[in-house]
């Protein structure tokens, strides 16, 4: 056992703050019953109930969500072929070229990014949208998949893909049956990064959202402009608690699933 | 061990050979790798390849397996051009030197994983895997996943999964590498059983020269991407055709000389200056006043203290003796500075050994010992 040092509480204690202090604060005001931010005023819930009978930012939150779940499913999909051809096709003619292409996005400039893809999409007359956000998304996060993709397929025991094909399987189903199972975890985490970064993007969305649809991020954003409403305080509240539940999901799942390996590790021995 | 006075396909002219090189090159870039290779190998063979590291062995396996095309010449199993026929569509299996085990797979679904892919009927599958299983002694294990295996049990599940097909040819890329000697020697054995069992015909890879000396019914000793020599492992070790194969295979003592005399199968060389010529027996395509070299095997070499009466002999001092426990090997050192090697039984206790360090010794051999081949 570490021994306890008022240094490492003390280092401890301020690390905590720093991270948590602003989030504190925000979730205290989001029950203040003022709409003065910065007054306090005593304890209220009616943000909430204003908030949940606010269509527009329900109507955002929804918007983001669909943006999210299918430009990370699509990103995951092309990211991945791309890392499993750029790591397999061995040696070919502008291979470096092609691999340094896919990685390039990722120091671009999301005002670069987005200004193109919403010259893009003027030019060839796509109304600006949930589909045109849903592109732009899965753009730039697909990039972000074939990385950790392609970190994983690097170090793939190429041999294990000759066995399959050894032992009768044909190029995709050796893909099905083998390399995608091993690689699985590199592909979830891929499809995870994808999704925040969905969620988060404030940038690129704002070149390629319409009138008709906005996202979550942009509509605090312009909200916040005008000044900032308890009603925003209340759905970062929201917004927190569920990121938190999803932290300690998926720590519990992962958990479950070691325990679970456990138990047919010993029932394998009887 | 194949009796082979009863299996010697290689010497039927009217046995038809499972496989088939025809002058096969296969070149990466501008280095090759296999340099026009003839070769001819039976149903049921235990077929082993020996060489260095780097001299083409594992990319003879690919190309027979599927996974490297060749770049000039044919191979033909069973009759068939394999060129253009992928790995999949070929009665071939491979057990990989690193087993390749699917790590996401149980034992038993690493057993089935070809299986499903065969038209066997789903219903039969299991049983064959519980066949496979009882073959190579692993029903205990049939739910574990590979990392919850030993090397040994890992190994036997590669090569199970490899023979579950029932292939018509298995390629053992250096199988048994991860093993102990006690372990290894066992599963020499165990092969050897389950090869008869089945009736598959084996291609081996090994580093192990002992190794193919258990196992195979014919060895193939390789260099550089060509085949030196092919032979059964008693001639490869008995009748060498090059100093490079006699060098390889076992410990070997070699001196240079020019032939002398030559009448058939008997031949006699002088070296050095002073020291009588050797008489020894050959079978290459040699006259007198070539240059060639003469190879006897250390335990053919027969050391004494008084003078023998053969013609073969030779007078030195012993410069080091190597303890091997059951076997004693003389580094004898002749006076114009050639070190010989001969090897004894040590039939006796080390405390009664009569011959020390520095003693004068005689070596003798008999006519038909040593062998002279091309220099
Ligand atoms: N894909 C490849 N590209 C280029 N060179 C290769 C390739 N595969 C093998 N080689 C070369 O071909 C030669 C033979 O390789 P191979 O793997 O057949 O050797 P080996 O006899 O199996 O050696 P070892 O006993 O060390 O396994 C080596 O020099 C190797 O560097
Ligand atoms: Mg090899």
């Amino acid at each position: 056992m570490r021994r306890f040092t008022w240094f490492n509480a003390i280092s401890l204690t301020f690390g905590f703050a720093f991270l948590y202090i602003p989030m504190v604060i925000l979730v205290i005001y989001s029950f203040n019953a003022s709409k003065l931010v910065t007054v306090w005023a005593g304890f209220s819930t009616k943000w909430y109930g204003e908030l949940l009978s606010n269509q527009a930012f329900i109507d955002a939150a929804w918007v983001t969500l669909k943006v999210a779940v299918i430009s990370s499913t699509v990103a995951t999909i092309l990211g991945t072929m791309a890392a499993f051809v750029l790591v397999r096709s061995g040696r070919f003619f502008g291979r470096t070229l092609f691999s340094g292409m896919i990685y390039a996005p990722l120091v671009m400039p999301e005002v670069i990014t987005g200004l193109s893809l919403l010259l893009l999409f003027i030019a060839i007359g796509l109304d600006r949208g949930v589909f045109t956000i849903v592109l732009a998304h899965a753009t730039f996060s697909m990039c972000f998949v074939s990385v950790v993709v392609s970190s994983r397929m690097a170090s793939f025991d190429r041999s294990l893909e000759e066995a399959a094909y050894d032992l009768g399987c044909t190029g995709f189903d050796a893909f099905k049956s083998v390399t995608l199972p091993i690689i699985a975890p590199a592909v979830i985490s891929g499809w995870l990064l994808a999704f925040t970064l969905s969620l988060d993007d404030l940038v690129i969305a704002s070149f390629t959202a319409g009138p008709s649809a906005t996202t979550l991020p942009i509509k605090i954003f312009s909200s916040v402009r005008l000044g900032v409403s308890p009603e925003i305080n209340a759905l970062s509240t929201i917004i927190i608690a569920l990121v938190t539940m999803g932290v300690v999901a998926a720590s519990l799942a992962s958990k479950r699933a070691i325990v679970r390996q456990h138990r047919e590790e010993q029932l394998a021995d009887k | 061990m194949v009796n082979d006075t009863a299996f010697a396909p290689w010497d039927d002219p009217q046995a038809k050979p499972l496989i088939r090189f025809d002058g096969v090159t296969k070149t990466f870039g501008n280095f090759t790798a296999i340099d026009d290779i003839d070769l001819t190998i039976y149903p049921k063979e235990f077929f082993a390849l020996l060489g260095p590291s780097g001299c083409g062995k594992t990319t003879l396996m690919r190309m027979l397996a599927g996974f490297e095309e060749t770049t000039k010449g044919t191979i033909t199993i069973d009759g068939q051009n394999m060129a253009g026929v992928p790995a999949n569509k070929r009665a071939v299996n491979m057990m990989f030197q690193s087993y390749a085990l699917f790590p996401h797979l149980s034992v038993a679904d690493n057993l089935a994983f070809g299986l499903k892919r065969s038209d066997m009927p789903k219903s039969e599958i299991q049983g064959r895997v519980d066949e496979m299983l009882r073959l190579v002694q692993l029903q205990k294990f049939a739910k574990r996943k590979p990392h919850q295996l030993s090397g040994g049990q890992k190994q036997r599940v590669a090569l199970a999964r490899a023979l579950a097909k029932a292939p018509k040819l298995l390629l053992l890329d250096e199988p048994l590498g991860a093993l102990d000697k006690k372990l290894r020697q066992e599963t020499q054995f165990e092969l050897m059983d389950i090869q008869e069992k089945t009736g598959t015909t084996f291609v081996i890879v090994t580093h192990d020269q002992e190794e193919a000396m258990t196992v195979a019914s014919r060895i193939a000793v390789m260099d550089n991407g060509k085949i030196i020599q092919v032979d059964t492992p008693d001639r490869i070790y008995e009748v060498p055709n090059s100093v490079y194969v006699a060098d390889f295979i076992g410990d070997v003592n070699t001196i240079e000389g020019t032939v002398s005399a030559i009448s058939g199968e008997n031949a006699e060389l002088t070296w050095g200056d002073d020291t009588p010529a050797l008489r020894a027996t050959t079978s290459a395509d040699l006259t007198v006043g070539n240059s060639a070299a003469f190879v006897i095997r250390p335990e053919k070499v027969a050391i004494s203290t008084t003078e023998p009466d053969r013609h073969n002999r030779v007078q030195g001092a012993v410069e080091d003796i190597a303890y091997l426990g059951n076997l004693s090997t003389y580094f004898v050192r002749l006076p114009n500075g050639t070190l010989i090697k001969a090897q004894t039984a040590n039939d006796r206790r080390l405390s009664q050994r009569s011959i020390t360090w520095e003693d004068p010794v005689w070596l003798s051999w008999s006519d038909t010992a040593g062998i002279v081949l091309r220099g």
